[in-house]
């Protein structure tokens, strides 16, 4: 069904939902590399106007991709919640906006209407919304998380201390741990990206955090990012698994380039289930990435714009009842987002899109070299998504990643949006740090010397 | 007010350093990085931008290259400049119009064709290219027919594909600049695909990662690149089905890394 706008004598036609939504969407290198964006700024404003009229109804009746084609559709439309959405279904686009900017919509209504929207709708009304909006409204959404400890509180800001090394070396990956530890940072989760996917490799890693977070008796969990097939390999070996970690995209064909498809994904969450690892919560054991632009860059975006194939990517991701969701935004390069301000506001819009659909959203906010961005981007989007009350980021020593050669945030940077947006990290893994002597009541790092517990078995 | 200096905090697990290249143990002030340690990651990040945005010495490359006694070739892509480069890899891939019809005179039957290419680093190209073919062509010289030599501009590893299958080789090796880390913004690879032809992915090709004097030498990478030219020609194939037995490392590219590299 053709869409709709008229401006000065003038009607832009938009033939379908899916090239509406295109061409509404803010202007990004990806989407023009696909060559679906609008043509000019008036084409995109018209499109977002035509946009802003379509009641939400219509996403329930005009697929982007069709259901026949892609198990991703099939499960957004299954799993739609048709009570829920009785609240909303005589909105349009337009007023959905305008609703979740009001004072109506708090965290017990959006917790409410979070299974009554799909991510196309989800994707739509953060295409009309400017940075503030977005910010505004994830800040009221709450998303909280339990394994060892608790993440997604209001007030709290959690890390995911990441201490990769490019020979997956212990001592090196042992060295960088106990820095972020030192540094407060770590309580999302442990997460190692090993150079090599092989499996004894990953199981020697495993065993690397277990036994150290057993050691300690840090109240927070690990992580080896290796594909699902690996890890339930390894659970099956009784590999001492917490998290389950799988990339993921929202159609199809692009988890098909990943080597997955949805029941991979339910036979590795029930077999994480079944370890029963978790202390303060059992149901979140799976930890999932995504990204804007991953689904282009295997050729399964089926002619969608990226931040609607995003936003699919948490439909995936929500049927799992994940423990933590990464957007990593900046990774991907120049030619999906080209420099700082795309990547912000990306990250802000999967920030958005995943809290209003009831995922626990962290960023990894980071760039490469070829990307037109620094480290003021990075400050700039970690001060705005504090704001918006993202559950974590990552905490890499000094922002600077040598195995994956990029920049993300550091350890000091988690402490600066800590001290000016008044956060803490997660309850349980706060007492820790006071417990140990890294922090005081307040937050404040303490001095540590050089016989703390943490460093004595590193010594030769 | 009194103004002490001893504001910054210095981690007390340097001795930790020695175990990994990362930047740990870089003491606080308030909680912010000393800025000594701010600067020092800054003029890194100077390094790799700079090398992004480099252009190919041709002056120097086209003499250096006289020395191989073959004709050489100066192409562009179809992408104008960097920025164009940056955001349409298709382009990077695909040569433009002129450099479309000077390739024809290049026609021939080759065994052998080299690429050297700018990629995200022509700082790479200029210091590492001549080097490892000074080390290569001198070995294969008496057994294959060697094409000319092709420089290709604001070029990514699929326009090998192109070159190689318009000039009719039976191998094409792709050298060209790596996308710059913070460690390392002058690393080359090398990627080598049997019977190019346009559309061939990344499991088409053998890919030799990381060559430069502080990663993978020059002798090392040369001894790895003759081993699988060999084996390619003589096994007719390249990709996924060729295995390289000459290393002792077997660092596939890790999970995370799903997305595409930079620049194939």
């Amino acid at each position: 069904m053709p869409y709709r706008c008229t401006i000065q004598n003038f009607t832009y036609v938009f033939n379908s939902l899916k090239s509406l939504l295109a061409k509404a969407s803010p202007y990004r290198s990806g989407d023009a590399l696909a060559g679906i964006c609008a043509v000019d700024y008036k084409e995109r404003v018209a499109a977002q106007m035509a946009l802003a009229d379509v009641p939400l109804q219509t996403f329930l009746n005009e697929a982007v991709i069709p259901y026949e084609e892609d198990e991703v559709t099939r499960l957004i439309i299954d799993e739609h919640n048709a009570a829920a959405f009785e609240h909303i279904n005589s909105f349009t686009v337009g007023e959905l906006r305008d609703w979740l900017l009001s004072d109506n919509a708090n965290m017990q209504t959006l917790t409410l209407i979070a299974d009554a929207l799909t991510p196309e709708m989800v994707a739509a009304v953060s295409k009309l919304m400017r940075n503030q909006d977005l910010i505004l409204v994830a800040q009221k959404c709450e998303v909280v998380t339990q394994f060892r400890n608790t993440i997604g509180f209001k007030g709290r800001l959690s890390t995911r201390l990441q201490p990769n090394h490019p020979t997956d070396d212990a001592k090196g990956i042992a060295a960088s741990m106990i820095d972020g530890l030192l540094n407060a940072n770590g309580d999302a989760v442990i997460g190692i990206n090993p150079a090599t996917d092989n499996p004894a490799t990953v199981q020697r890693l495993l065993h690397l955090i277990d036994e150290f977070i057993h050691q300690f008796n840090i109240p927070t969990q690990s992580c080896v990012l290796t594909h699902v097939t690996t890890t339930l390999q390894l659970i099956k070996q009784h590999a001492p698994v917490d998290l389950v970690f799988q990339s993921i995209g929202g159609t199809e064909k692009t988890n098909k380039s990943f080597g997955i498809n949805l029941s991979m994904l339910q036979e590795a969450r029930e077999a994480a289930l079944s370890l029963q690892r978790g202390t303060v919560g059992n149901n979140h054991v799976m930890y999932f990435e995504t990204g804007q632009g991953s689904a282009l860059s295997a050729n399964a975006h089926n002619g969608a714009d990226q931040q609607t194939i995003e936003a699919r990517a948490y439909a995936v991701a929500k049927k799992f009842k994940p423990f933590l969701v990464n957007s990593v935004v900046g990774f991907i390069g120049p030619e999906y987002l080209y420099d700082g301000k795309q990547i912000i506001r990306a990250a802000l819009e999967d920030h958005f899109c995943g809290k209003l659909l009831g995922l626990p959203m962290g960023v990894d906010i980071c760039y490469t070299n070829h990307a037109e961005a620094d480290q003021d981007d990075m400050d700039n989007l970690l001060t705005l998504l504090g704001v918006a009350g993202c559950n974590f980021i990552m905490g890499i020593p000094g922002a600077d990643d040598i195995m994956l050669n990029y920049q993300s945030t550091s350890f000091h940077d988690a402490l600066y949006a800590r001290k000016v947006l008044n956060k803490k990290p997660a309850p349980e893994f706060e007492a820790w740090l006071i417990q140990n002597g890294l922090t005081d009541k307040a937050g404040n790092l303490l001095p540590v010397n050089a016989s703390h517990l943490l460093l004595k078995g590193m010594k030769e | 007010m009194i103004v002490k200096k001893e504001h910054i905090t210095v981690h007390e697990w340097q001795s930790l350093k020695a175990f990994t290249a990362a930047r740990i143990a870089l003491g606080r002030t308030g909680v912010a990085i000393p800025l000594k340690e701010v600067l020092n990651f800054k003029m890194a990040h100077a390094f790799a931008r700079d090398a992004v945005h480099t252009l190919l010495d041709e002056e120097k490359l086209i003499h250096d290259l006289q020395v191989f006694q073959l004709p050489v070739f100066n192409l562009q892509s179809k992408a104008i400049d960097r920025n164009e480069y940056l955001q349409r890899p298709d382009w990077g891939r695909i040569l433009n119009e002129q450099s479309f019809i000077e390739i024809q005179q290049a026609k021939g039957n080759y065994d052998i064709a080299f690429v050297i290419a700018d990629g995200l680093s022509a700082t790479a190209i200029n210091k590492h290219a001549v080097p490892i073919l000074q080390l290569i062509i001198p070995q294969l010289q008496q057994q294959l027919k060697i094409a000319p030599l092709i420089i290709a501009q604001q070029a990514r590893v699929g326009i090998g594909d192109e070159i190689g299958y318009l000039i009719n080789t039976k191998l094409i090796v792709v050298l060209i600049g790596e996308r710059p880390g913070l460690s390392s913004f002058d690393s080359m690879g090398a990627y080598i695909t049997y019977a190019p032809t346009i559309g061939l992915t990344d499991e088409s090709r053998n890919c030799i990662s990381n060559i430069r004097p502080e990663g993978l030498t020059y002798d090392m990478a040369a001894q790895k690149m003759i081993y699988l030219i060999q084996q390619s020609l003589q096994l007719k194939l390249s990709g996924v089905e060729l295995k390289d037995e000459s290393s002792t490392d077997n660092i596939k590219h890790p999970e995370s890394l799903n997305f595409q590299d930079a620049v194939e």
